[in-house]
């Protein structure tokens, strides 16, 4: 990952989306210094939270941010409980953790938790076991776990991929909500651009671990600087377009170790120059308030 | 027959399918805990249970037979061994030896082991190579011959046959235990945690722990037997239990020269250690297929 650079103000929504394997989530929990040690290291860079500089509090710190400012819900809620203990436990351990709580006011609190994710009769899920609960209602234990704190930041890693649609908007819905009782900043990882123009306010579009294209959802969808963002929205179906065939993108997304030399995305590109081979593109800018990572938009 | 005139033929009711039991329904193995209950009844009750003083010799007495042997009396129900000690006392003081060290060892041995399992598989990279290697190494140590090492130069002694078995024994547990924390570790729970938040110390106890503990009773419970035999073969070489406490592995070795005259001093604490391992080893296989058919391989 390289010249990855964004911020996300209290009350906004950064979606960030990019094919598999483009760095989103490894951005997000670089953020919070969580990458996979044997994958990656941080070398350097920077990452502020109200002003405050995380890559070089100790590990002690970053336990104390990690859950209580900066919160993330992954994306298998199959997996993301503990199966041993009861859904009771797993909602109350962050409280007892982050405010202390025990005894009744635990056990109230716990209940206004759950209820407020919308789950039904709280009260009685609070004694079930994970494996006795729809993917969907895991997903919103998770949800309630990750605002026990409230937190600053929300970053949500593809939190309704594998739930059904219908429970998808649901989960989307109640994410916007807690975001607005909380005010929470919120990241959406995800690569359906369909939720992104629902649910953002912003979007990063990332390819091979580089941020190409940044802006408000609007003027990407509408008028797309950057020519992956232009293909990336081409492939989606559109309802009433007189289109036979969704245009594909040529060719696989390059392989990360060995990067080209210039442009990552030149050799897929359809209006690729000689410079893109030669050099990388810095950011310009594209339009109000808009970046684009691509020679096209070099001043000239 | 008649079809069910409403409903639908379609419909099955709760009772066509042939419900598979579920694994709480699973009858209870009555048997192995009956064994194992009885047998620890009669260690704990020894001093009540126990006919005779085990230790009390009475040479006039020597090689009585079982009582339903001919020349056999009520006084010495299974026999005298060779220096007229009554062997039903003998045997049930003896239990008090072999549960005591099976379960002792075995706690020790599994707590340690555990212990090595988590912290290998939770820190890995050169921690768990070193874990590992410590790990391999003391399984290919035999624990005979650590025990008679023991028992040469430190004296042959409860302490030491319970201290030479879980010195051993505990690689087994922290081999396990660690194979079921690397695949632990790869779900989003784990991960879901530490970004929770939680420390080292947090994720091992409250999540990794509480995850490895179906295994970690089915293996305790599968090695209690095992160890139990460990002790008996210690004993009947003379690096275990030190006479005159009566346990089943030397008494079988001092019936070992009379077995064509006098089988019953060998016999029945062959017997008693064939019973309680057997049980055990019930137990565990039931316990194993209980929580986990996954675990077939232990």
């Amino acid at each position: 990952m390289d010249g990855v650079s964004f911020s996300v103000a209290e009350r906004e929504t950064l979606g960030l989306v990019g094919e598999s394997g483009s760095g989103k989530s490894m951005t997000c929990l670089s953020m919070i210094r969580l990458v996979p040690r044997q994958a990656a290291r941080i070398l350097g860079g920077s990452v502020l939270l109200d002003g405050e500089e995380l890559l070089t509090k100790s590990e002690r710190e970053m336990q104390r941010i990690r859950g209580r400012k900066i919160a993330m819900i992954l994306q298998d809620p199959m997996s993301s409980l503990n199966p041993v203990f009861s859904i009771g436990m797993q909602v109350r351990e962050p409280l007892t953790m982050y405010h202390g709580l025990r005894g009744r006011a635990l056990r109230e609190r716990a209940d206004e938790l759950l209820a407020s994710v919308r789950i039904p009769s709280p009260a009685a899920r609070l004694r079930a076991f994970p494996h006795q609960l729809s993917g969907g209602m895991r997903q919103r234990v998770v949800g309630a776990m990750a605002i026990a704190a409230p937190p600053r930041l929300l970053i949500a890693d593809e939190p309704t991929t594998s739930l059904d649609l219908t429970i998808q908007a649901q989960y989307l819905a109640l994410l916007k909500e807690l975001q607005e009782r909380h005010g929470l900043a919120m990241i959406f990882i995800t690569h359906n651009l369909g939720i992104v123009s629902r649910l953002c306010d912003r979007v990063a579009v990332m390819y091979a671990g580089r941020i190409v294209e940044m802006g408000r959802v609007r003027q990407i969808f509408t008028a797309p600087a950057h020519p992956y963002t232009q293909a990336l929205l081409e492939s989606i179906p559109r309802l009433g377009a007189r289109r036979d065939r969704l245009t594909a993108i040529d060719g696989q997304p390059p392989d990360l170790a060995t990067l080209p030399a210039g442009c990552s995305f030149a050799p897929r590109c359809p209006h690729v120059m000689e410079r893109c081979r030669a050099e990388a593109p810095p950011e310009f800018t594209a339009g109000p308030s808009q970046m684009s990572r691509c020679w096209l938009h070099a001043p000239s | 027959m008649p079809a069910e005139p409403t409903g639908g033929a379609l419909l099955l009711s709760e009772a066509d399918i042939p419900a598979r039991p579920a694994p709480r329904d699973r009858k209870l193995p009555v048997i192995p805990l009956g064994i194992i209950a009885v047998f620890v009844l009669v260690a704990i009750l020894a001093p009540l249970l126990s006919p005779a003083d085990p230790h009390e010799q009475s040479l006039r007495n020597r090689f009585k037979p079982p009582v339903w042997e001919e020349g056999g009396s009520w006084k010495y129900a299974l026999g005298t061994d060779r220096l007229g000690r009554d062997m039903l006392s003998r045997i049930i003081w003896g239990s008090r030896v072999s549960l005591a060290a099976g379960v002792l060892a075995v706690l020790l041995a599994s707590a340690f082991g555990a212990s090595v399992g988590l912290v290998a598989g939770y820190y890995g990279g050169r921690v768990d190579a070193a874990l590992m290697r410590m790990t391999d190494a003391t399984m290919s140590f035999p624990v005979i011959l650590l025990a008679l090492i023991l028992a040469v130069t430190v004296g042959p002694s409860f302490t030491n046959v319970v201290v030479a078995i879980s010195v051993i024994l505990w690689a087994r547990y922290a081999r396990v235990i660690r194979g079921q924390v690397l695949t632990l570790m790869q779900l989003d729970f784990i991960a879901q945690a530490r970004i929770a938040g939680a420390g080292a110390w947090r994720i091992i106890t409250r999540h990794l722990f509480p995850n490895t503990l179906n295994t970690l009773v089915v293996l305790v419970t599968l090695q209690i037997g095992y160890v139990i035999i460990l002790e008996a073969s210690l004993s009947f070489l003379g690096a275990g239990i030190p006479p005159p406490t009566p346990a089943w592995g030397s008494m079988i070795a001092e019936g070992r020269e009379f077995v064509t005259s006098a089988w019953w001093v060998s016999m029945f604490p062959g017997l008693a250690i064939l019973l309680v391992v057997l049980a055990f080893n019930l137990l565990g296989d039931w316990l194993r297929d209980t929580f986990d058919p996954k675990l077939r391989q232990l």
